[in-house]
């Protein structure tokens, strides 16, 4: 996911928000990962927005793609320039109506952005993980979140809402704890990775990897790889948005420069843009921690984890009501993976809707501010709510 | 009849009508929703529906009703037997290109299938092609044989011999003469066959 949060917001906000933090797995009761091993304390990051209602039952966990964070809206401090990242769709009167709703957004294992990951401290050692740090999967985060619905008394979400990474964490939720989860909403996501998806991701991978300041994950005391860090940021932004969007948006427009230089320096606007994204990327993504969120999105399978390779036996585990959203331009999870999902949901007897939103902005069009999303997911929880909440 | 806030089409009405309460519905090309809403509303039903416009889905879905954007001839195929009581194809009939296979696959997943459609053997037809000369263009098909979606010339009596060679049995059938844009009609006891604007027609299994 990029970056589109403009300065100061539209309309309403949340105002100005904490980071908690939620512990769990305290050694001797580490957390048995998918891969055998062991992890703990974890620590989570995460936010909330609204008030949870004495029946604890308009809670909706909002769960992040690749490069996100707990910090979905609102702003940290009255200095703060940027509101969270999608601070378009959650917030009083909002598509996710904070008025209503008690929304919860929560970091995920192996992310840096105050959860535990490679880039903290191992407490064995005393230094940081690095490559020590255990492989996670979508399952592992999931689990981990969890134990922090429960922290919080909550016994059943009205909805959790996710898109990319985010959406697989979604189906991940609907298939583990199924009780839990009246209504999910995958947008932009797909129920496993294509061959194509999980070749930009190694690509990016290779990117890092290749970085000599890269050190096998051991740079914490030295330079970084920011230079690998920010070539894979470039490649998976290229694969967030689509030819559409970067012909209407570069075109083959300089950068002001009227003709070539002939030389390697940056001269498209389309090629400086990136490099931008690239640089800015780097001051706030950890290498190491896009290595093992990557390699959890590669990992998940819906089918083969939940339901003996049967997709459709995977979501008749499933109890919620879902709504489905691709966009018409995302060549990164395209339409004809959200209609595989809707396929499935639909044989295994469970609720579905499905509208695939035209847009140009390719795989990133669920971050852009867009008002038939916001009335879409509306309508839908106004729904849930009435069914469930009343 | 309790009517809900917007008026609803005439031949939506009757088909409301005869759906029990508290059943399981499927509205092929539901629009916008305006008889899923009603029969929610007013029939206490669990519906869904199926269309193909994704600004229809988007109203469709703020309003809180299940409905998958696609085509309907593909999404029959998705569901298990048996999954719905009553399957609505409602004034769609015409523009089907498999009509066989989607009757069928409605009488799959529901146990019973609402099938309406301009009849074309309205005297106002019989007589535009006779005098003339013309292919017909009626206020229920509006359109000029190169443009018309609708792609079959349907009438009462070509239903009802249908069923008897596909297979289905005819349950119950009404004719109307009513404009599909106009809320007013009324039911056609006498000649239907060359009265009315439209069928209706309640089918299941052999």
């Amino acid at each position: 996911m990029s970056e589109y949060t403009q300065k100061g917001s539209q309309g309403n906000s949340v105002g100005i928000v904490d980071k908690k933090l939620h512990t769990t797995a305290e050694p001797p009761g580490e957390m048995v990962l998918e891969c055998g091993r062991k992890l703990g304390p974890i620590t989570l990051a995460y936010e909330t927005y609204g008030t949870l209602n004495a029946e604890k039952s308009n809670a909706i966990l909002i769960l992040h793609a690749l490069s996100g964070d707990a910090h979905v809206a609102g702003f940290h401090s009255k200095e703060d320039e940027k509101p969270g990242w999608w601070d378009s769709m959650v917030g009083p009167g909002k598509g996710i109506d904070t008025d209503r709703y008690f929304v919860i957004c929560s970091n995920i294992i192996g992310s840096c952005m105050g959860s535990t990951g490679p880039c903290t401290i191992n407490p064995k050692t005393v230094t940081p993980y690095g490559l020590e740090f255990p492989v996670v999967t979508i399952g592992d985060m999931v689990r981990a979140q969890k134990t922090l619905i429960d922290a919080l008394g909550i016994k059943r979400l009205l909805a959790v809402i996710g898109g990319s990474v985010g959406g697989m964490q979604v189906l991940e939720w609907c298939v583990r704890y199924p009780d839990m989860v009246a209504a999910a909403i995958p947008l932009a996501t797909t129920t496993r990775h294509s061959a194509l998806a999980i070749a930009f991701n190694e690509v990016a991978r290779q990117a890092i990897m290749a970085d000599p300041n890269w050190n096998n994950g051991d740079y914490y005391y030295g330079d970084r790889p920011e230079t690998g860090l920010a070539v894979a940021r470039m490649i998976g932004h290229v694969t967030y948005l689509s030819d559409e969007s970067m012909r209407l948006k570069f075109g083959r427009r300089l950068q002001d420069k009227s003709d070539f230089s002939f030389n390697f320096s940056p001269e498209f606007q389309v090629e400086s843009y990136l490099r931008y994204q690239g640089k800015r990327f780097v001051e706030r993504f950890d290498a190491n921690a896009f290595l093992y969120i990557t390699k959890a999105a590669d990992y998940f399978d819906l089918a083969e984890q939940h339901g003996n390779g049967s997709t459709i036996e995977a979501f008749s585990k499933m109890m919620a009501r879902f709504l489905v959203i691709s966009f018409t331009s995302d060549w990164l999870y395209p339409t004809y993976q959200s209609r595989e999902m809707v396929r499935a949901i639909k044989k295994a007897g469970r609720d579905a809707s499905f509208c695939e939103i035209e847009a140009e902005w390719g795989h990133d069009a669920f971050l852009i501010p867009n008002p038939r999303l916001s009335s879409i997911l509306g309508g839908f929880l106004d729904r849930v709510f009435n069914e469930n909440a009343r | 009849m309790k009517m809900p806030g917007k008026m609803m089409r005439f031949d939506l009405h009757l088909i409301a009508s005869w759906i029990k309460p508290g059943t399981r519905v499927l509205d092929l090309g539901c629009g916008e929703g305006s008889l899923l809403e009603y029969l929610i509303q007013n029939k206490n039903v669990k519906g869904s529906g199926i269309e193909q416009n994704e600004s229809r889905v988007a109203k469709c879905i703020e309003k809180g009703l299940s409905v998958i954007q696609g085509d309907i001839n593909q999404e029959v195929e998705d569901y298990p037997d048996n999954s719905f009581d009553y399957v609505i194809l409602s004034q769609t009939l015409q523009q089907v290109y498999a009509p066989d296979d989607l009757i069928r696959s409605m009488l799959h997943i529901g146990k019973m299938g609402i099938v309406s459609f301009p009849n074309f053997s309205h005297w106002r037809v019989r007589m535009h092609l006779l005098v003339t000369g013309y292919a017909p263009v009626t206020k229920q098909l509006p359109y000029q044989w190169f443009d018309t979606p609708n792609i079959r010339v349907i009438t009462l009596k070509d239903f009802r011999k249908f069923a008897r060679e596909v297979g289905y049995r005819i349950l119950k059938e009404v004719a109307i003469d009513s404009q599909s844009v106009n809320k007013e009609g009324n039911i056609v006891r006498v000649l239907p066959d060359i009265r009315a604007t439209y069928g209706i027609f309640l089918i299941g299994k052999e």
